[in-house]
Formats: structure tokens, C-alpha cells, sequence
């Protein structure tokens, strides 16, 4: 017999020796209690978080637990059924309300995940002969979207302009084209050129989704994004987004102006064929987006935030994915994997908790320590992390 | 043939510098196996050779070309 699980052998290497070093497991931490966005007790510690994506911190907002609180009273705690059968409630309404307000658009379409929202809209409507155009450094949703499908899939080098439109002039005529981009990246928290991108997919006869996953919330004028911010909101065909951040519990959308939108509630199987969010999650999920809709002061505090962290860490001597800081993501860029678990495990003990990322999830297989910021992070806690950087970066090394 | 043999010529000056341990190819050297190339370096070298000769190949394409001479001849035929 063939063990199927040999072809794990080299990640059971890859762990086995890394832990051998003496590290602490980076992927087995438990938070034993959580006191608020940005603290929770890892291993008995308080711990501040930064590494959550919580980036409007409103996981622990009073509106929003009192709505779930009154959803689970009012609807159960499941609804045990698809989205096209039993699993829709007033809640699930109401939340895609919610998203239309938010969006200012047409349609909105409620996941379980914001991975389902992108594996079930990219290989729905993306089929055989039609071909997909997408930045190499897109989210494992995507690409998996991209398999789920028959779609031809054509990937370009990262927010490069000119690579893209060689591409989308090389698809035989008459052929549907999607062109895939994230608002934010979030590996190393950097944007893309959104503006020039789209105009280029457009003059080339393609439509457009973007994920902004990473931006709601926060970036653009009313929190919906880089394309917002950027003043293309209006040529997005389709934006794809989750609960899971900014919003602060679990789920994913996509939202479109497109006519016949609508029609993808049938057709569109990671959607039809899984249980409906519960009914506490929507109800916290809507009071939260209609909120977030008025945060422009917490959008200014994050802000801040993200400025002053990328600020400190780079006058400390760290190497940062971005120049600037482009969004709620600053990326620490470690010298190599055991550096990174080391750098990670003394973080923790000065009691900071932030990601650690390693290929194959990583552009140009870098190991980062990804820093996300909360608008809930007051400045004198930032200022303590900082202190933590410096501490750990000298004991390991690294500056 | 001599279409083949012209377009494997172009290829080959498209791999040398991609060839960093010199390994000797023939039609049969896999790129993953012979050539070691990890994710990075097929996502670059796909890049050149779509613009040397202006053709896509497409990442569904990209998952039967396992050696060079598979190559060759998807790309005499994409220009078909």
C-alpha cells in the first residue's frame, strides 16, 4: 500500500526540524482568554495583539454584542440549512442590506467565508474558454477559485502593469476575461496601482473583481477600499470582501452593479451547497458594517497607528515589505525561517503577538513577521511595541 | 521541422541564464527535477518565453509541460 501521506514527508521535515531547535510551536498558539481587541492571555500572559486583521477593532463593540446576544435569542444558534432552502433568515437580508448601503450598489451576496466568496464567484463565473488574467501574488482563495474552475488562468508578475496588458492582448478574440486584484496584498501590506490596472482591463474588454479584504473599513473616503480611494469604485464589476477583519466576526461577500447579479444564488455551488451563516454572526456582521460607515475617527487613529509602527521599526534598523505605509499591514521581513520562528518566539515572550508568515504563502519565499494594526491600539501601546521589536531584534540578532 | 528546430534554438538562449548550474538538457530534462526550478523561477521564465514569442501559456497549459521538449512543442504549436 502506498501511504498517501508521504508525499507530506518534506513539511514533516521541514516542522520536525524547526521545532528541534527549541522554538515554540508558531502554528499551535492558543489564546486562553481574550480581554479585547488588542489583548488576550497566550500562555498565561497578557498579551497585545497585533496580528489579528481586526483593524476597526470591532470585535468587542457593545452594539454589536448586543445584536448578536438578541439574534441568538430571537433565532437559535444555527440554521442548520443552504442559503436557497431553509438557511435564510431576516438576518441574512438584512446583512446584504447592510453591504448595499455600505457599497452604494445594487447586489450583494453573503458566504459562509470569504474564501468561499471567492472560490464560489471566480469559478462560477469564470468557465471553459473563458480566460481569468490575475496578479501572481493573489490570496490562496483566488488561485483556488482559479482550480475550481475551467477557466484558462493567466497570472502576472505583481502590480505589473505592462506584464498584465501583454497578457490581456495576447486572448483570442471573442473570449471572456476576468481580471482578479486585491486592494491591499497582504503579505506585505502594499496596494496596487488600481487606477491604471482597471483602465488597462477595461480597455481590453475585460471585467474586473477586486478583493479588498484588506482595505474595508478603512481606506477610501467612506471605507470601501483602494479602488474607492483611488476613484475607480465605479469600473469595478465585482468586489469581494470578508467579516473576518475590519467587520470583526465571520463571513464573506461579493457585491456588483451587474444586472443579472442575482442569477449566482443558483448557479454558484460554495454558495448553495453549505449551511447559511448563524443568525448571531449576520446580525453582528450588519450592526458592525452600519457603523463602520460613520468611523471616520477611528479611521484616523488607525492611520496613525499604521504610520507610527512603520515609523519606529524602520529607525530601529528592520527591514519593511513597503517603503511607506500603504495600509493596516506593516510586514517585518526576517532573514530566513529559523530567524523568523526565534524572532517570533522572543515577541511573544516580551508578550506581542504578530504572524508568522513563511513560504509557500509568501511572495519571493520570504519569511515575515506580519504586523496588523487596530484602530483600537491607543498610542502608548504602540509605542510598547516598538519597545518589544528592539528588545527581541537585539536578543536574536536581527538588528 | 526546421520551424521546431529554429523555435528550440530561440528557447535555448531563453533558459541559459535561468540554467544556473549548467546541467546539460536534452528534450527529457524535467525543469522541477533536472533544472530545480522552484515556483519563482517558473513563473519568470514563462514570462520570457510568452514575450519572446508572444503567446500565453496559460497555467492549465503550464501543468502538462513536465520537461524541455514538451515545451518546445507547445509553444510550435501555440504559434501554430
Amino acid at each position: 500500500m502506498t501511504d498517501l501521506f508521504s508525499k507530506f514527508d518534506p513539511v514533516i521535515e521541514l516542522r520536525r526540524s524547526l521545532l528541534a531547535s527549541g522554538v515554540t510551536d508558531p502554528f499551535s498558539l492558543v489564546m486562553e482568554r481574550v480581554l479585547s481587541p488588542t489583548v488576550a492571555v497566550c500562555n498565561g500572559r497578557e498579551t497585545i495583539l497585533l496580528g489579528t486583521y481586526n483593524y476597526m477593532g470591532m470585535t468587542f463593540d457593545a452594539d454589536v454584542i448586543a445584536a448578536g446576544k438578541q439574534a441568538l435569542d430571537e433565532y437559535g444558534s444555527g440554521t442548520t440549512g443552504s442559503r436557497v432552502l431553509n438557511g435564510t433568515y431576516a438576518g441574512h437580508r438584512d446583512v446584504e442590506e447592510a453591504l448595499k448601503e455600505f457599497y452604494a450598489m445594487d447586489h450583494a451576496m453573503v458566504f459562509s467565508t470569504g474564501y468561499q466568496a471567492n472560490l464560489g464567484i471566480i469559478s462560477t463565473m469564470a468557465g471553459k474558454g473563458d480566460y481569468i488574467v490575475l496578479d501572481i501574488d493573489s490570496h490562496a482563495s483566488i488561485w483556488d477559485g482559479c482550480k475550481l474552475g475551467d477557466a484558462e488562468v493567466v497570472p502576472f508578475k505583481h502590480n505589473d502593469i505592462e506584464a498584465m496588458e501583454k497578457r490581456l492582448k495576447r486572448i483570442p478574440e471573442g473570449a471572456g476575461k476576468l481580471v482578479i486584484l486585491e486592494g491591499v496584498y497582504s503579505m506585505l501590506g502594499d496596494i496596487a496601482p488600481l487606477k491604471e490596472m482597471i483602465a488597462v482591463a477595461k480597455a481590453n474588454g475585460a471585467m474586473v473583481l477586486v478583493d479588498e479584504a484588506h482595505s474595508m473599513g478603512f481606506i477610501g473616503p467612506n471605507g470601501r477600499g483602494v479602488a474607492e480611494d483611488q476613484g475607480v469604485l465605479d469600473d469595478v464589476d465585482f468586489v469581494i470582501g470578508t467579516f473576518s477583519k475590519s467587520v470583526g466576526t465571520v463571513g464573506g461577500f461579493c457585491v456588483s452593479n451587474h444586472p443579472k447579479f442575482e442569477i449566482l444564488r443558483l448557479v454558484c455551488r460554495p454558495y448553495v451547497f453549505t449551511a447559511s451563516l448563524p443568525p448571531s454572526v449576520v446580525a453582528t456582521a450588519a450592526t458592525s458594517i452600519r457603523k463602520l460607515m460613520h468611523g471616520n475617527d477611528k479611521r484616523a487613529h488607525l492611520w496613525e497607528n499604521s504610520r507610527t509602527l512603520h515609523a519606529g521599526l524602520k529607525d530601529r534598523g528592520f527591514q519593511l515589505g513597503t517603503d511607506i505605509p500603504q495600509s493596516a499591514i506593516i510586514a517585518v521581513i526576517m532573514p530566513d525561517l529559523e530567524k523568523g520562528a526565534a524572532m517570533w518566539e522572543a515577541l511573544l515572550r516580551e508578550g506581542l503577538y504578530v504572524n508568522l508568515a513563511r513560504p509557500p504563502a509568501t511572495p519571493a519565499n520570504m519569511t515575515l513577521l506580519r504586523c496588523s494594526l487596530c484602530a483600537e491600539h491607543s498610542a502608548s501601546q504602540v509605542q510598547t511595541i516598538i519597545g518589544m521589536f528592539e528588545r527581541a531584534g537585539k536578543a536574536v540578532g536581527i538588528v | 521541422m526546421i520551424d521546431r528546430a529554429a523555435t528550440a534554438d530561440r528557447i535555448a538562449a531563453i533558459l541559459a541564464p535561468f540554467n544556473k548550474k549548467g546541467v546539460a538538457v536534452t528534450d527529457a530534462s524535467t525543469f522541477a527535477g533536472d533544472l530545480e526550478f522552484d515556483s519563482l523561477t517558473v513563473m519568470d521564465f514563462v514570462a520570457a518565453i510568452e514575450d519572446e514569442f508572444d503567446i500565453i501559456i496559460s497555467m492549465n497549459q503550464q501543468a502538462v509541460i513536465e520537461n524541455y521538449g514538451q515545451l518546445i512543442d507547445a509553444v510550435v504549436k501555440l504559434r501554430g
